[in-house]
């Protein structure tokens, strides 16, 4: 059998390392994660508002989101602040601003459909059992919402770890970047450790991503 | 409906609160940060020599997967040709070094917004990046260099027939080279390095042009290929540079490359760093010593 370059996994520290990277890139998506929920949940809720003019602002933000990739919202907040306002954010700080900035929005426009998707009869009938409005969105509306919104932010979620990949482009050292620090510096010696180091990167992210996408088929089954 | 009335008050107090949360959460960031490094903000843009020292450290942007030149070794330690010299400036500034992992597409970044005071990462010299950064003396050498079979070696382009193709690299200045100075050469394009390995280890082109390290290194890790043109078309070099404007440390940095030039350093920092993947016949070819770049 070909090698595949796994060795040069345990030369040294490189395997401590890659750990190492794996968590930076965990803790900067736990962290901004958690930020983006409990913010997304608001932003939702401000997205079904009748408000014309706070509808506007939430959708421009959101199409901005959209339109622009990940990368140019980390080289704005990162170097365009330190250019413009001469603030000084560390690489970790701006990391998770943008990246709090990006699932807040997605996480909202996700609370904002499945807000709309529960049918007008949830509302009615708890009108008729004489629940107040705010009753009615606790009781009713919230546990229902909630439920829906699993599947999809689950998808959120798991885009947002794999996204801070980019975050090695404002100079922080995260799981890839350790990946691609090990096989060039064996590039010589085993010119194959390409494919079995990531690989490995592979099965750390598979690691990360499977016990959250369980945890959420649970809680889908528990609460159907 | 039912509940606008609600809605719109809920909405209008957590506009203001989400606003102001917001505001108030840059501005935390901000002065934590203004705390720690006072330095830079005040000098908005670029430390100078004065304050590198004073501070006792000196942040250096090097390529972390550039072996042989910025590299992260087995133990997590910084190596290479360039790290080499950054030691040596560390050492001859009498300063910690901290090592910020640069890409190339944020080098130019890094020095504008002074978060790090010198880029050592393979940084070739051009006129346009020259407008942007300061270089200082330069410390290495880089041009085309053409690779063929041993068995039909191209050691000069006019040998290359009507229907030879050469292989390149899209994107690469040794396709900008050729296209422009050779439209008469037919080019076989590939977007990756190992697809253009691939292609010309199988035969596909008469020969393959690249940075003349690259194909330095291919002709020795590959037996049957030989290095015809080590040297072709226009002649950089790469250098370290520093934030546009930041005379004191780019001074600095000149005099310590003259001096260095003396004791024959980067002689040195070749033997211990590049050797093993060039060989000793390009050591010339390759290194610039103490800024002078022989012709």
């Amino acid at each position: 059998m070909q090698n595949l370059g796994i060795d040069v996994l345990f030369k040294g520290t490189n395997f401590l390392r890659l750990l190492q990277g794996l968590w930076v890139s965990v803790e900067i998506s736990l962290i901004s994660v958690a930020i983006s929920i409990v913010l997304g949940l608001v932003v939702g809720a401000l997205m079904t508002s009748e408000n014309k003019l706070l509808k506007a602002i939430l959708k421009i933000y959101l199409e901005i989101v959209r339109i622009m990739p990940q990368m140019v919202l980390l080289f704005l907040a990162y170097f365009g602040t330190t250019r413009v306002f001469g603030w000084n954010l560390t690489a970790e700080a701006a990391a998770i601003f943008v990246f709090c900035f990006w699932g807040t929005a997605e996480m909202g426009d996700l609370v904002r459909g499945s807000i709309k998707s529960i049918p007008v009869i949830q509302y009615e009938s708890a009108a008729a059992l004489g629940m107040n409005r705010w009753q009615t969105h606790f009781y009713i509306i919230m546990p229902q919402t909630l439920r829906r919104l699993i599947p999809l932010s689950i998808n959120l979620i798991t885009r947002m770890i794999k996204t801070t990949s980019l975050v090695m482009m404002i100079g922080m050292v995260e799981v890839l970047k350790v990946a691609q620090q090990i096989i060039e510096a064996n590039r010589r010696t085993s010119p194959n450790a390409a494919f079995g180091v990531f690989g490995v990167v592979f099965l750390l992210y598979f690691i990360i991503c499977w016990p959250i996408s369980r945890f959420a088929a649970y809680l889908e089954k528990r609460w159907a | 409906m039912k509940n606008n009335l609600l809605k719109k008050i809920v909405a209008g107090l957590l506009t203001v609160t989400l606003t102001g949360a917001f505001l108030s959460g840059c501005g935390k960031t901000t002065d934590v940060d203004n705390g720690t490094s006072n330095a830079e903000a005040k000098t908005a843009g670029y430390r100078t020599l004065d304050e590198i020292k004073e501070s006792g450290y000196i942040n250096i942007g090097v390529f972390s997967d550039k072996s042989p030149f910025g590299y992260v070794d087995e133990n997590g330690e910084y190596a290479g040709y360039d790290v080499y010299f950054a030691e040596q400036i560390g050492k001859d500034l009498g300063v910690d070094i901290n090592y910020v992992s640069t890409e190339a597409a944020n080098r130019i970044e890094y020095l504008q917004t002074g978060k790090v005071d010198i880029i050592l990462a393979n940084f070739t010299v051009t006129e346009e990046r020259a407008q942007e950064v300061d270089f200082a003396l330069p410390y290495m050498n880089v041009a085309l260099g053409v690779v063929s079979p041993e068995d039909a070696v191209i050691t000069d382009l006019s040998q290359i027939g009507a229907d030879d193709e050469v292989i390149v690299i899209s994107g690469t200045t040794a396709e900008t080279y050729l296209t422009k100075n050779y439209p008469d050469i037919k080019l076989q394009k590939y977007d990756a390095y190992a697809e253009a390995k691939t292609a010309f280890e199988n035969g596909n082109g008469v020969a393959w042009a690249n940075d003349n390290t690259e194909v330095i290194a291919f002709a020795i890790e590959n037996e049957g290929f030989e290095v015809g043109i080590s040297s072709l078309g226009s002649a950089d070099t790469i250098a370290p540079a520093v934030t546009k404007g930041n005379d004191s440390l780019l001074q600095w940095l000149n005099d310590e490359i003259e001096s260095l030039g003396a004791d024959n350093f980067f002689h040195k920092d070749y033997e211990a760093t590049l050797l093993d993947t060039y060989g000793k016949d390009y050591e010339d070819t390759l290194v610039v010593e103490g800024g002078k770049v022989e012709e």
